[in-house]
């Protein structure tokens, strides 16, 4: 009946009070899938979550798991886990104690109990801290104590609530690869919720990006970075620059013209079919534009002498600011020679020419 | 040059006291605990010795104490049925009062913990207030509560109903020494529930515990400590107390401070080396009651 979807929200609100912190969000998370919901504080992601786990119970709308109706259905009663940001491992038991009670809570016999414990400790690779307290655990050790804990109950999905948000940043980025291949071994849908869009693209499948109570857009990596649908998600995810103007023409492959407020001509590529004189914003990725010393061959598009006005050397990228028409507009340039030759790098002062192809720039109505 | 010779004399001299205080170490150690030592001797060692040689002494006529060693304080305090009947009294009263206390302090904990912080404090202070009249008028108040003519029965006899023997009781004891001891058991019981994470009790609902599973399991452990110093706070004083039981109880039963205060205050002519081994008797039980429940309610966290 459920047809691989582990998850199903439909037209789901939550209120508090006078505050609507989820408005009508609707998404289905299929099975097996390393799902995100990426936002920034206050988006709505973690009240979603807390609604799929149980701890609220959504004002209208159903939830869905696995094709049962769990809206109002309490969190003890439903087969989920969460690994919590705080982890909220129980002090006064060894981590192997906290692993089990879940199990213990469900009756599981003891002889099973046991041997499952000490699986899921192995599968975090805390084999030997069984008798350990909590607090005799690094931060990353009670990390991966709350997975076991949650994992060792075989949920029908696993949810994560910024779980890597307390740990410095080298432990993070190792931990973001353990997580990823974790879910892999497992084959446990995960549903994760994080702020850091880098965090996201890396691990997910897909990812619903949230604003003010809304999903905005679900779609692959990808999909969110090369084809964002409004202006949030474009500057929420990486890096944009904004051109705004309107449309003068339409032409075959989805490519239009756009005259911009200040007057120039520039041409992008549209992500849905667009009327001529709509007010529309241009987006740039600042490493999906160009700046060369000669000048491009002509009839190149959205070609702009332009003057250097920043430079900023980061090491693998020098990130450019020139002046194009009333703004500046960043863009990237990879370093990829190696060479201490001052005239091998931008200088501020400097004229190039500043061009990209037109479906390197998406136009966006909203 | 007078001067400077006195100066460095002094100054030799103090030379000479840190040396020597460097090298002994047992000197050092013997200045540093003095003051403490002394207060502990005077005010509680010395008192206490006293009162266990009261208690091996004889009662001479006109309540003299003649110093003739005798067992037979205690051998009373252990045949007579006055005084064993006060004990036990004693004791069911301090376990109803702790018992009922802990029942009615802790959901009255939670729920100020889990109050806004503006509200909380509040609370807490409407907690507090009674602290500030005198015991014994708050006593009194409950006899006019409870008496025939009271508040109760005035509202009971306003329906048609006859009329409730209340006071004296020892149930109206026990109401007194409930409604003078609650604080006492509150305030601690706060204190652990505040620093509570109650996320825990999520993470324990998520790993399937129903909501009283998870207050066994996670939230009754966590806030033992405040829970076991409340009940102390409470037990103790509840025990040892006279003023409560001679005022609500109509001073018709016996609790054991009615029958200390008597021995060494009121009957003619006093006993105090039967009271001192009463006192003695007394302060080992609890001793001895403290330590077991102690070792039973803090153990999980060993």
């Amino acid at each position: 009946m459920n047809n691989g979807i582990a998850v199903d929200l439909r037209n789901v609100v939550k209120r508090f009070a006078d505050v609507c912190a989820v408005d009508h969000v609707s998404m289905q998370i299929r099975d097996g899938e390393f799902f995100s919901m990426l936002g920034p504080s206050g988006c709505g992601k973690t009240t979603t979550l807390r609604m799929i786990a149980g701890f609220e119970f959504p004002t209208s709308g159903e939830i869905f798991l696995h094709g049962k109706s769990v809206g109002n259905t309490p969190p003890f009663r439903r087969n989920v886990n969460t690994v919590f940001q705080s982890y909220a491992l129980f002090p006064h038991m060894t981590v192997a104690e906290n692993v089990a009670f879940g199990l213990r809570m469900k009756k599981t016999p003891p002889v099973d109990i046991a041997q499952r414990v000490t699986e899921a400790l192995e599968l975090v690779r805390l084999g030997s801290f069984a008798a350990r307290r909590p607090r005799q655990l690094s931060g990353g050790q009670q990390q991966r104590v709350a997975l076991a804990r949650a994992l060792v109950n075989h949920p029908e999905v696993l949810l994560l609530d910024e779980p890597l948000g307390a740990l410095d940043l080298k432990l993070r980025k190792e931990m973001q690869l353990e997580l990823k291949s974790l879910q892999e071994r497992v084959g446990i849908t995960f549903i994760y919720v994080t702020h850091d869009q880098e965090e996201a693209l890396m691990m997910s499948d897909r990812i619903a990006v949230m604003n003010a109570g809304k999903v905005l857009q679900i779609g692959t990596p990808t999909e969110i970075y090369e084809r964002p649908v409004c202006r949030f998600v474009a500057d929420f995810i990486g890096e944009t620059n904004f051109i705004e103007g309107k449309v003068e023409s339409v032409e075959s492959g989805g490519i239009a013209t756009i005259l911009s407020d200040d007057g120039l001509t520039l041409r992008g590529q549209m992500i849905r079919s667009v009327a001529p004189e709509t007010s529309v914003t241009l987006s740039i990725r600042p490493e999906k534009a160009f700046l060369s010393v000669q000048p491009p061959p002509p009839g190149t598009p959205n070609c702009h002498q332009v003057r250097v006005e920043r430079v900023a050397y980061i090491g693998s990228d020098t990130r450019i600011d020139v002046r194009l028409g009333a703004r500046l507009f960043d863009l990237w340039e990879q370093n990829s020679r190696s060479t201490l030759d001052r005239d091998a790098y931008w200088q501020p002062g400097e004229t190039g020419y500043l061009w990209w192809p037109a479906e390197n720039a998406i136009i966006l109505t909203e | 040059m007078a001067t400077d010779t006195l100066a460095s004399d002094s100054q030799l001299r103090e030379g000479q006291i840190a040396a020597l205080l460097r090298r002994s170490e047992r000197l050092q150690l013997g200045l540093l605990l003095f003051p403490g030592l002394f207060w502990l001797m005077m005010f509680f060692a010395l008192p206490l010795v006293v009162v266990v040689l009261y208690s091996f002494a004889t009662n001479g006529p006109g309540g003299r104490i003649e110093w003739t060693f005798t067992l037979n304080n205690y051998r009373t305090l252990f045949t007579e049925s006055l005084y064993v009947n006060a004990y036990w009294r004693s004791i069911w009263a301090g376990v109803w009062t702790t018992l009922i206390c802990l029942l009615l302090g802790y959901p009255l904990a939670y729920y100020i913990v889990r109050r806004p912080p503006q509200w909380r404090t509040v609370l807490l202070f409407l907690v507090l207030i009674p602290f500030w009249t005198n015991f014994l008028v708050r006593t009194y108040a409950w006899m006019l509560i409870l008496s025939n003519n009271g508040i109760i029965n005035s509202a009971i006899q306003a329906l048609g109903l006859p009329r409730v023997a209340l006071y004296p009781s020892e149930g109206a004891v026990l109401v007194g020494l409930v409604y003078g001891s609650l604080p006492f058991m509150v305030l601690p019981i706060y204190a652990a529930l505040s620093r509570f994470d109650f996320t825990l009790m999520e993470a324990a609902a998520d790993l399937g515990a129903n909501q009283v599973r998870a207050f066994l399991r996670v939230m009754l452990p966590l806030t033992m400590p405040g829970v076991a110093a409340g009940s102390v706070l409470v037990f103790i004083p509840t025990v040892g107390q006279f003023v409560v039981s001679d005022l609500l109880g109509g001073a018709k039963v016996d609790y054991l401070g009615n029958l200390l205060q008597r021995l060494f205050t009121r009957s003619n002519p006093p006993n105090w080396p039967l009271g001192s081994a009463m006192a003695i008797v007394f302060m080992i039980v609890l001793t001895v009651a403290i330590i077991i429940y102690f070792r039973v309610t803090t153990e999980e966290d060993r």
